[in-house]
């Protein structure tokens, strides 16, 4: 029989004062439990979220955590657009022999809402290229990625899917976004479902992904007025877009008279279509010249919202001159915009260039979500997990004073062992394994407890913030209550294992 | 010689500052095996020497050894660990730990001695008291009797030299008193284990071959006269 084992039988043998004890220390690591538990998950979801890549090339408008929470949360729209040619430069362009990955995003204005969930439009590389928390690739539930080339498929979040009850095969119209201050809504063209992602615990679980190229192609054969009017900010930009492109985009608009909104693109076929002048009576008549121009002109009319970059990490030494040739920028970045938390010299050095080239903005999402989150979120948590707690150091006191009432009664118990040859030291550590058994009792009751108030909860949150908090989920941060509670049931258990060393045995043993 | 006592004195530290002699024993010795069985007025310190032979209270001089061991001469750790081994205790108010069962009552003694107990020799030892079939139940559950005869096993489960019992059939009726005095002593001479016990109850004494009255040990009494 080991001392446990006698620790327990005591517990046993005051069962009702034992387990409201443990009940009440429940309550409290119930409270903790909780805490950890949501607060981890909405930690992880949103820092982790932001990881897999170093930058976020953004318009250049607006904060960088408005670029990041745009580009990664797709929580709010992204206030302008850059062009789609930035996104050449830095993939395939000047800046690519820095870069290992490069993923352009369009969201926003431009683009639908379905049911309510964001569509972005992207490249297949978005899932085959990038990782998401911590290195983990994207897998398909259903189905496939999207395909490469102009086609209109679509791949679903996890949750997307659930939410829409689309499957793979389906299709569904892409509605304008209902900003649009005009009765001139193009034809919605349709997307089909080609994959459905296996779910990610990311923003990207409820994001409904389009192929970008399908997407450009949708945009140029049905150029709304919103279209047209985006065009014409952007090409206030002091982007790319120049004088002339304007010209031509008045002239294709010429060209090209209000036949649009009655052409039906799914018709057209998905998949298909290449040029503009396939079953559409209005383009037919047009010269191929013409054509041809307005194609190129739309090219380079393509805007974009984002550009999600990871960057090569290339041999430092001797190289890094060549990429660093504008110490200025670099150090005025690594001071100030992404001062603090360091990035490395690479990354920093490519948003220096890119800052200073081009007309962006360049965020670290780790960073921003990083300050957004302690800043808000883990002050609130930190509130909260002092509450808890206290409230569990006072379960810990009414478990001493429980204890400490017992030993009156137990006194003769403990003279008994004494006679029976146990030494001070282990009737001491009797009755501190009491404790600390009581008290791991009370965590494993607060565990049940806690997560169970997260499966009540859950819901709430889950429409709240949109993150969905599985009740089952365990945070490794729960673990810490281990030695926490061993180490609060030691203190606790200490003065009544003092009473229980100091006990005299011929005074307390009943002949 | 199993139990020696010599020039053993024991006086209580009254509150008023007061010293109160309670024992003053020159010589008293018990063989290994021996049953004896020790009487004396209410009062007189019979409890107070088998606490000290049990070094459960230090005696304000003197020695006692016990199989060779000074035991007035270890630390309190070292008596609790001696006990533990060499004695076996059997009180008047039986002492059982009211939530461990019939067999953990008879373990976790061994418990203290090893560290370890033997489940086995602790279920043999409740079979030889008679109390095979109860081994699972909490003393509550069990019959003063049958509560005495689970001492009894506790006080033989580290194979003991010397079992000291204190009235051990006070609380037991008549019909219960002879039971378990047969199986005490039965159990001892089968074990080889020294007996001391105390009883008020001439019918109990008449039955041991040696009868010490404390008086006659004891020149405190004679002293104070
Ligand atoms: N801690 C103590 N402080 C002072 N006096 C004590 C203490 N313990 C016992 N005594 C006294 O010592 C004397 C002997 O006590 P003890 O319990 O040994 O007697 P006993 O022979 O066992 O009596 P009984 O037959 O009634 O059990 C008693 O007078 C008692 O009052
Ligand atoms: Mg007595």
């Amino acid at each position: 029989m080991s001392l446990w084992k006698i620790a327990w039988r005591s517990i046993q043998h005051r069962s009702l004062a034992s387990g409201l004890t443990a009940f009440s220390m429940g309550l409290g690591v119930a409270l903790v439990v909780a805490v950890i538990v949501i607060y981890g998950v909405l930690d992880q979801t949103f820092k982790r979220s932001a990881q897999g890549y170093d930058l976020v090339v953004g318009p250049p408008k607006g904060s960088a955590l408005d670029t990041v929470l745009g580009a990664v949360f797709y929580s709010n729209q992204l206030s302008d657009t850059i062009p789609y040619n930035y996104f050449k430069q830095i993939d395939t362009g000047r800046y690519s022999s820095h870069i290992e990955v490069a993923i352009p995003l369009a969201i926003g204005e431009r683009l639908m809402v379905l049911r309510g969930l964001q569509i972005i439009a992207t490249t297949p590389h978005f899932f085959t290229k990038l990782r998401y928390l911590n290195d983990r690739p994207y897998t398909f539930y259903k189905g496939d990625n999207l395909k490469p080339g102009i086609r209109f498929d679509a791949v679903l979040g996890y949750t997307a899917a659930k939410l829409t009850k689309l499957n793979v095969g389906d299709k569904f119209k892409a509605t304008a976004n209902t900003i649009v201050p005009s009765d001139n809504y193009p034809e919605p063209a349709q997307f089909e479902v080609v994959g459905i992602l296996n779910p990610t615990g990311t923003p990207n679980d409820q994001a409904v992904f389009v192929n970008l190229e399908g997407f450009f192609v949708m945009i140029d054969h049905f150029p709304t007025s919103a279209v047209d009017e985006i065009l014409k900010r952007s090409s206030e930009d002091k982007g790319l877009v120049a004088d002339s492109d304007d010209n031509n985009l008045r002239n294709e608009k010429i060209a090209q008279p209000e036949t649009d909104n009655k052409t039906n693109l799914t018709s057209n076929s998905k998949n298909t279509i290449k040029s503009n002048d396939s079953n559409n009576s209005s383009v037919g008549v047009k010269s191929t010249q013409k054509s041809r121009a307005t194609e190129n002109q739309r090219i380079d009319n393509r805007r974009i919202s984002a550009i999600l970059v990871l960057v090569k990490k290339q041999e430092l030494k001797g190289e890094i001159k060549k990429v660093d040739d504008r110490d200025d920028v670099v150090l005025e970045i690594n001071e100030g915009l992404h001062g603090g938390e360091r990035m490395d010299t690479w990354t920093t050095a490519l948003a220096g260039r890119l800052i200073a080239d081009l007309s962006v903005q360049v965020a670290s999402p780790t960073r921003e979500i990083t300050r957004l989150f302690e800043l808000i979120v883990g002050r609130v948590q930190i509130v909260l997990v002092i509450f808890s707690i206290l409230v569990v150091i006072v379960a810990g006191i009414g478990m001493m004073v429980s204890i400490y009432n017992s030993m009156n009664e137990r006194r003769q118990e403990i003279a008994i062992m004494r006679a029976l040859g146990a030494k001070r030291r282990t009737v001491m550590l009797v009755i501190l394994f009491e404790s600390i058994l009581l008290s791991l009792c009370g965590g494993l009751i607060g565990v049940v407890i806690g997560h169970s108030l997260i499966a009540v909860l859950g819901p709430i949150i889950a429409s709240a913030v949109m993150v969905v908090v599985n009740p089952l989920h365990f945070q490794l941060a729960e673990l810490v209550l281990i030695p926490g509670l061993v180490i609060l049931a030691s203190l606790v258990g200490y003065l009544p294992a003092v009473v229980a060393y100091r006990t005299d045995v011929a005074q307390s043993l009943n002949p | 010689m199993l139990l020696e006592i010599k020039k053993l004195q024991k006086s209580y530290q009254l509150p008023d500052g007061e010293s109160l002699p309670i024992l003053e024993i020159p010589q008293w010795e018990v063989e290994a095996g021996e049953q004896v069985v020790l009487v004396g007025a209410s009062g007189c310190g019979k409890t107070t020497l088998l606490h000290i032979i049990a070094g459960i209270l230090r005696p304000s001089s003197g020695h006692v050894s016990i199989d060779g061991w000074d035991t007035t001469i270890l630390t309190e750790a070292e008596r609790d660990q001696f006990r533990a081994k060499r004695i076996g205790y059997v009180f008047q108010t039986f002492n059982l730990l009211q939530g461990f069962t019939a067999l953990e009552n008879v373990m976790i003694g061994m418990t203290f001695a090893n560290g370890r107990s033997d489940k086995h020799r602790a279920k043999e030892l409740l079979e030889k008291v008679g109390l095979g079939h109860r081994l699972n139940h909490k003393p509550a559950h069990l019959s003063v009797g049958e509560q005495q005869r689970v001492s009894v096993a506790r006080a033989l489960a580290n194979k003991p030299k010397l079992v000291l019992a204190d009235e051990p059939t006070a609380n037991v009726d008549v019909g219960n008193q002879q039971q378990v005095i047969d199986m005490l002593r039965n159990t001892c001479k089968e074990e080889n284990v020294a007996l001391i016990l105390v009883t008020h109850a001439p019918e109990v004494a008449k039955q041991f071959d040696r009868v010490d009255k404390l008086a006659e040990i004891n020149v405190v009494i004679s002293k104070r006269a």
